[in-house]
C-alpha cells in the first residue's frame, strides 16, 4: 500500500510538468499568462501544432528540416556505430592480442572526454573538408560519441555469451565472421537492442556539436532548433512547448518500447546513457 | 585479425577525439585571438597562468563543485528510494517503469526548456501552483538570482537524472540474491538493518561508480546551463565547461580557451582513473 503511494508520488513528478508542458501548448495565451493561475484553459488553440506542423516559412519551415536532420543524423550514425561496435566488441571479448588491455582503456576514456575541449580543433577539420553546416559532418562527430559507448556495452555483453556455442560451430567448420554473425548476433539480441536504443537517444541528445558546426536548415537538429525557440520566443511557451513535446516523441517512445533493455544495457554498460 | 575488427572504430575516435585533444593542447601553448589568426605567437604556459589567475575560473570551479555535490547527493539518495520502488512487485509495474524512463528518455535541451516554463516568473506554472496553494504570496523570478538561478537548474538537471541512476542501482540490486533477504527475514532484522546490512554493502560498486560518473558528467555540464540560463544571470550558473566554452567563442581568445579545456580535461583523467580502478575491482571480466 505505501508502496502505491510512493509510486504513485513518483509518477505525478514525472507527469505534472510534462502534462502543464502539453496544456500550455494547446491554450490559449490569454489562459497562459492569466493570473490567478488557470489549472485548466477556458480556451483551446491547436495553432501552434498547425504552425509547427504545416507553416510556411519561419518557425515550421526551420523546424521540420530540422527533425529531418536529426532524424537522418541520428539513424546514421546508430547504424555505424552499431555495426562499427560489433566487430570491435567482438574482438575485445574474444580475441587476445596485444596492448588489449590499454587500447580499450583509451576508448572507455575517449568517452569519458569534454566535447568543449575538441570543439576548435574539430571546427578546422570539418571546416578543411568542408563539412560544416553538413549532416554527414554531424554524423562523423556524433559517431565519435556513441561508437566509444556501444564498443563498451557490446563487449561486455558479449563475454557472457557461452564461447561452446561458438566453438562447436567452428569445429564443423566456420569461420570466425561466420561464428559471430550466425551464433554470437543471435545471442546478444538483448544487448544488440539496449545498445541500439542507448546509442539513438545519445544522438538524437547531441546539442554542442550540432549549435557549433551547424548554421542553416540544411543540418540544424531539433536541439538546436528548440534551443532558438526557446531564446526568441520567450513569451510564447506554447510554441517551445509544441516543438518540445513533437521532439521528445521519438526517443520518449523507443525508451518505453525498449524499456525492458534498459537494466540490462545499464548492467552490461556501467556508463551514463 | 584483431587488427582488422578494431581499425573502424579506432579511425572514428582517434581521428575525431584523439587527435583534437591533442591539437587542443597544442593551441593552448600560443596566443591565437581569432579564428582566422594568422600570427599566433608561441606563449609557453602564459594561457595556463591567465586562465587560473582569473577569478572567473575559480568562480565557475566553486560552482562545478557545488553542482557536483548537491545534484550527485539528491540523485543518489532520491535514485536509491526510486530503485526500490522499481524492483518492488508493484501492481501495473510495467507502467511505472515505463513512466519512470520517460524524463530519461526527454531529449536535454527540450528537458531544459520545459523547465525555464516552469519556473518562470510571469506565467511559470510553479509560480501559479504555488501562489494557488497560498504557499507564497508573490510571483518569484526563479531564475532571476544568481545563486537560486543554479539551485533550478541543479532540480531541473536532477530531475532527468533521477531515472537514470535509478535504473542503474536497479541493475545493481538484481544482482543481489534473494537468500540474502530470505536469511535476513529468518534473523527477523528491520528493514532499516537488512538495508544497512544487505542491500547497502551490495551497492557498493554500482554507488561508488555513479559516484564517478556524475561527478564527470558536472565537469562537462552544458548543454542544460545554456538552453535554460545562457550561464547567467551575473554568471550565477556559469560552470566549468560553459566559462571554456565562453572563454574560447564569446571572448574569441582560443589559446585560453584551449588552456582551459585542457585542465578540464586532465581532472577528468584523474577521475577516469579512479573509474577504471573501481571497474577493475568489481566484477567486470574484461578488464
Amino acid at each position: 500500500m505505501l508502496l502505491h503511494l510512493g509510486a504513485l508520488v513518483v509518477a505525478v513528478a514525472v507527469l505534472a510538468p510534462l502534462g502543464w508542458s502539453a496544456l500550455a501548448s494547446i491554450s490559449s495565451q490569454a489562459d497562459l499568462v492569466a493570473r490567478p493561475f488557470r489549472w485548466w484553459p477556458t480556451a483551446f488553440t491547436f495553432d501552434r501544432y498547425a504552425e509547427i506542423l504545416t507553416g510556411v516559412g519561419g518557425v515550421g519551415e526551420t523546424f521540420r528540416a530540422a527533425m529531418l536532420n536529426s532524424t537522418i543524423v541520428a539513424v546514421a550514425t546508430v547504424v555505424i556505430a552499431i555495426i562499427v561496435g560489433v566487430l570491435g566488441a567482438y574482438a575485445f571479448a574474444r580475441l587476445r592480442f596485444r596492448f588489449r588491455r590499454p587500447t580499450l582503456m583509451v576508448f572507455l576514456v575517449s568517452y569519458m572526454l569534454p566535447q568543449v575541449a575538441l570543439l576548435i580543433p574539430l571546427y578546422l577539420i570539418l571546416s578543411t573538408f568542408g563539412l560544416l553546416d553538413t549532416r554527414l559532418g554531424l554524423v562523423v562527430v556524433n559517431c565519435s560519441l556513441v561508437i566509444p559507448f556501444t564498443l563498451w556495452i557490446l563487449s561486455n555483453y558479449f563475454v557472457t555469451i557461452p564461447q561452446e556455442l561458438e566453438e562447436a560451430a567452428r569445429v564443423d567448420g566456420t569461420t570466425r565472421m561466420g561464428a559471430l554473425f550466425r551464433i554470437v548476433l543471435p545471442a546478444a539480441r538483448p544487448g544488440i537492442f539496449a545498445a541500439i536504443m542507448f546509442s539513438f537517444l545519445l544522438a538524437w541528445d547531441e546539442f554542442m556539436y550540432a549549435l557549433i558546426f551547424t548554421s542553416s536548415d540544411a543540418a540544424k537538429t531539433v536541439p538546436v532548433a528548440i534551443s532558438e525557440f526557446a531564446g526568441r520566443y520567450t513569451t510564447d511557451f506554447g510554441l517551445v512547448a509544441a516543438g518540445g513535446l513533437i521532439a521528445a516523441i521519438p526517443p520518449v517512445l523507443i525508451a518505453v518500447i525498449f524499456q525492458r533493455y534498459v537494466v540490462s544495457g545499464m548492467a552490461s554498460g556501467a556508463v551514463k546513457g | 585479425m584483431a587488427f582488422w575488427l578494431l581499425l573502424p572504430a579506432a579511425v572514428a575516435v582517434f581521428g575525431v577525439v584523439l587527435y583534437p585533444i591533442l591539437r587542443t593542447l597544442f593551441i593552448s601553448f600560443f596566443h591565437v585571438d581569432s579564428a582566422l589568426a594568422t600570427d599566433t605567437p608561441f606563449v609557453g604556459l602564459e594561457n595556463y597562468g591567465t586562465a587560473v589567475t582569473d577569478p572567473g575560473f575559480w568562480a565557475a570551479m566553486g560552482r562545478t563543485l557545488y553542482f557536483t555535490v548537491v545534484s550527485t547527493a539528491i540523485e543518489l539518495v532520491i535514485g536509491l528510494g526510486l530503485a526500490g520502488l522499481l524492483n518492488a512487485k508493484l501492481r501495473a509495474r510495467w507502467l511505472f517503469r515505463a513512466i519512470v524512463v520517460i524524463p530519461w528518455a526527454l531529449p536535454t535541451i527540450v528537458n531544459a526548456a520545459m523547465w525555464k516554463g516552469v519556473f518562470n516568473a510571469q506565467y511559470g506554472s510553479l509560480n501559479g501552483v504555488l501562489t494557488t496553494l497560498g504557499i507564497t504570496d508573490h510571483y518569484v523570478a526563479w531564475l532571476g538570482d544568481p545563486f537560486l538561478a543554479l539551485n533550478m537548474v541543479i532540480l531541473a538537471d536532477a530531475w532527468k537524472t533521477i531515472p537514470l541512476v535509478a535504473f542503474f542501482l536497479l541493475a545493481g540490486l538484481t544482482t543481489i540474491p534473494g537468500e540474502l533477504y530470505e536469511a535476513a527475514k529468518v534473523d527477523r532484522a528491520s528493514w532499516p538493518r537488512i538495508f544497512r546490512s544487505v542491500v547497502l554493502p551490495m551497492l557498493v560498486p554500482s554507488i561508488s561508480i555513479v559516484l564517478v560518473l556524475r561527478t564527470v558528467e558536472a565537469f562537462k555540464v552544458f548543454d542544460i546551463v545554456y538552453a535554460m540560463t545562457r550561464g547567467g544571470p551575473a554568471n550565477g550558473t556559469q560552470t566549468i565547461a560553459f566559462y571554456a566554452y565562453i572563454k574560447a567563442f564569446s571572448d574569441q581568445d582560443f589559446g585560453v580557451g584551449s588552456a582551459l579545456s585542457f585542465l578540464i580535461v586532465l581532472a577528468i583523467l584523474a577521475i577516469t582513473t579512479l573509474y577504471l580502478r573501481l571497474l577493475r575491482r568489481s566484477e567486470m571480466s574484461l578488464l
